[in-house]
């Protein structure tokens, strides 16, 4: 059984035909890790998971008709992020809604993976990642998703903190908030479409949830979270692709398990580190009394 | 209710030095404004000027328009009549004119972030890009969010996370960030509400001190008087669709807000706390609750 999931007998060769797959790898742990920043602030995990069975939909019936599955992942998703940015403002609203896309998502899925004629492991791999070398094509498209998810959240960053840190605040400052909302989850989407041609349709919320919150277990710094956040989904995926490659399963058990035991060991020392205190600041010590009328400029 | 005072505010006593910083436009200004939701008329032919540095407590009963008013001035809910400007701009969407302490205090546990990231969102939070500056720019940055920390007394925990403060440091931390971009106005909504006595003068304190050293009008809604009231120049009292407006000393007396009431309503000092009492159940919010609570807690 051992050597189905670890064998490197022709290591280098396998390199070699799947460098593709290790530089998507690469992209996705850079995007995944900066758009699970927000994603945790956000508390969008659900809708996550809510997008990515309908860009599972969307992937199979791609597969179906024969046209990129890229594509379809993309067309599915940005529909799944749109419906939940308009539709689901409010987090108890968000939830039910995609409460109910999320099944729908997945039945639509597998009926047109049971019409597709083609090879069952195209069939699996949608849903729970799939080993097989990315192309030259869909290393493209990934890498001009990433672009576009890239540079929306470098113009976006700024405001898109505020109006998640603190939406009454940052709407009094003149961000606009309520239009930041359905344009993150468009983003959201096509990181989320990207993400599903690695890891597949399932396991989406370990590149996309996982990392960061492990980066905030171990930190607050509106720097080393993001960092941290991308190091891990880094780690994850890369050290996935590069340890399934002389096995024969799929990759995602790798990259969910790196990314589990990432956030296991933060969360430890995080929780070593609340028990120490925070930051030379000692929760349990008793306030100190600041005379406010000596607080002068 | 002839008489009912539409008194404009007739600035008080200047304050010190700084209290000019904004210039000769009011920092507030609404004229003959009024707000209603259907048939349900909250206040009318309000003429309010609030006066850089000026400390306008907002008063009144639980749905007497208090919050619906400082809505108005963030300029979420538009006014049904009348007009209002802020150093001279129409009311609108937000502006970094506007500083706001707002009533929740919690920001998400989840939220990893520290204090002084907070404050600032608060600088420079609605410019568009990357919090990412170098050399010269970055240690103004860091000097300026350094100093608005010191200001409210925050600097021992500027660096801890946010979810791991008590609510009077996260008051304290909130203070630093509406202050941020040096505002005209402070809009306040009941930024003591869920602080202890102590913290509730601290913070009163804080804010008093920060309006006086920088000019900034306040505009604070309150439902109890009595932690700001060393401060206020004026106050706001909203009921029934009216209100009074003109020092503590001239609304907050029986004759005054038994006429606002239209129905007998006493206020009382105790020990130098300012008590409103009344039978009535629209005056519901200081009868037993809050006062019940003063009197028998502290």
């Amino acid at each position: 059984m051992w050597e189905k999931i670890f064998n490197f007998a022709d290591y280098g060769e396998l390199l070699a035909l799947l460098h593709n797959s290790i530089l998507a790898g690469a992209i996705l742990g850079l995007v995944g890790g900066l758009i699970g920043v927000f994603v945790m602030m956000r508390d969008l995990t659900f809708a996550v998971h809510g997008i990515s069975e309908l860009s599972f939909a969307g992937a199979s019936f791609a597969l179906l008709i024969g046209v990129n599955v890229v594509v379809g992942s993309v067309f599915g998703s940005l529909l799944a992020a749109l419906v939940i940015g308009v539709l689901g403002v409010r987090a108890r609203e968000r939830s039910s809604i995609i409460g109910v896309l999320m099944p729908f998502g997945l039945g639509l899925g597998v009926l047109f993976l049971s019409l597709y004629p083609g090879r069952s492991a195209n069939k699996f791999g949608l849903l729970t990642g799939q080993i097989v070398a990315v192309d030259d094509p869909q290393l493209v498209w990934l890498g001009a998703i990433s672009v576009v998810v890239l540079v929306a959240l470098a113009i976006l960053w700024r405001p898109l903190m505020f109006a998640s840190v603190d939406p009454d605040i940052a709407a009094s400052r003149g961000v606009p908030v309520r239009a930041l909302s359905p344009v993150f989850m468009l983003v959201l989407g096509l990181t989320v479409a990207m993400a599903i041609q690695v890891v597949g349709a399932l396991l989406v919320l370990s590149l996309l949830v996982t990392p960061a919150a492990a980066a905030m277990r171990v930190t607050a710094s509106a720097l080393w979270v993001p960092v941290l956040s991308v190091i891990f989904a880094m780690i994850s995926t890369v050290g996935g692709i590069l340890l399934a490659l002389g096995g024969s399963i799929p990759i995602s058990p790798y990259i969910t398990t790196i990314s589990f035991t990432i956030w296991v060991v933060c969360r430890l020392l995080g929780s070593a580190r609340t028990r120490r205190g925070w930051s030379r600041r000692a929760p349990a010590a008793p306030p100190v009394p600041v005379p406010v009328g000596s607080s002068a400029r | 209710m002839t008489d009912r005072a539409t008194v404009t505010a007739s600035a008080p006593a200047p304050l010190q030095s700084g209290a000019s910083a904004h210039g000769a436009a009011p920092a507030l200004r609404l004229q003959d404004a009024g707000l209603a939701f259907g048939s349900r008329t909250l206040w009318s032919g309000l003429d309010l000027t609030v006066a850089p540095g000026d400390f306008v407590a907002v008063l009144g009963a639980n749905g007497s328009g208090k919050t619906s008013l400082l809505r108005t001035v963030l300029g979420e809910v538009t006014l049904t009549s009348g007009t209002g400007e802020i150093s001279g701009r129409p009311l609108g969407r937000g502006s970094t004119d506007v500083g706001y302490v707002p009533q929740r205090i919690a920001i998400d546990a989840a939220t990893m972030i520290k204090a002084r990231d907070v404050v600032r969102l608060g600088l420079d939070g609605h410019r568009w890009g990357v919090p990412i500056a170098f050399g010269a720019r970055r240690r103004a940055i860091r000097a300026r969010v350094d100093a608005l920390l010191a200001s409210v007394g925050a600097e021992s925990f500027g660096d801890a996370p946010v979810s791991m403060l008590s609510g009077g440091e996260l008051q304290r931390v909130r203070v630093a960030s509406a202050l941020a971009s040096d505002p005209a106005l402070l809009l306040c909504d009941e930024p003591l509400a869920a602080l202890d006595l102590r913290h509730q003068q601290d913070i009163a304190a804080l804010i008093d001190h920060q309006r006086r050293a920088r000019g900034t009008a306040v505009l604070f809604v309150t439902h109890d008087i009595n932690p700001v009231l060393p401060y206020v120049d004026q106050v706001l009292y909203l009921a029934g669709g009216s209100f009074r407006l003109g020092p503590p000393d001239e609304v907050l007396t029986s004759a005054g807000l038994s006429e606002l009431y239209g129905a007998p309503v006493d206020v009382l000092t105790v020990q130098g706390r300012i008590i409103v009492v009344s039978s009535m159940e629209s005056v519901g919010h200081q009868s037993h609750d809050d006062h019940g609570a003063q009197l028998g807690g502290w």
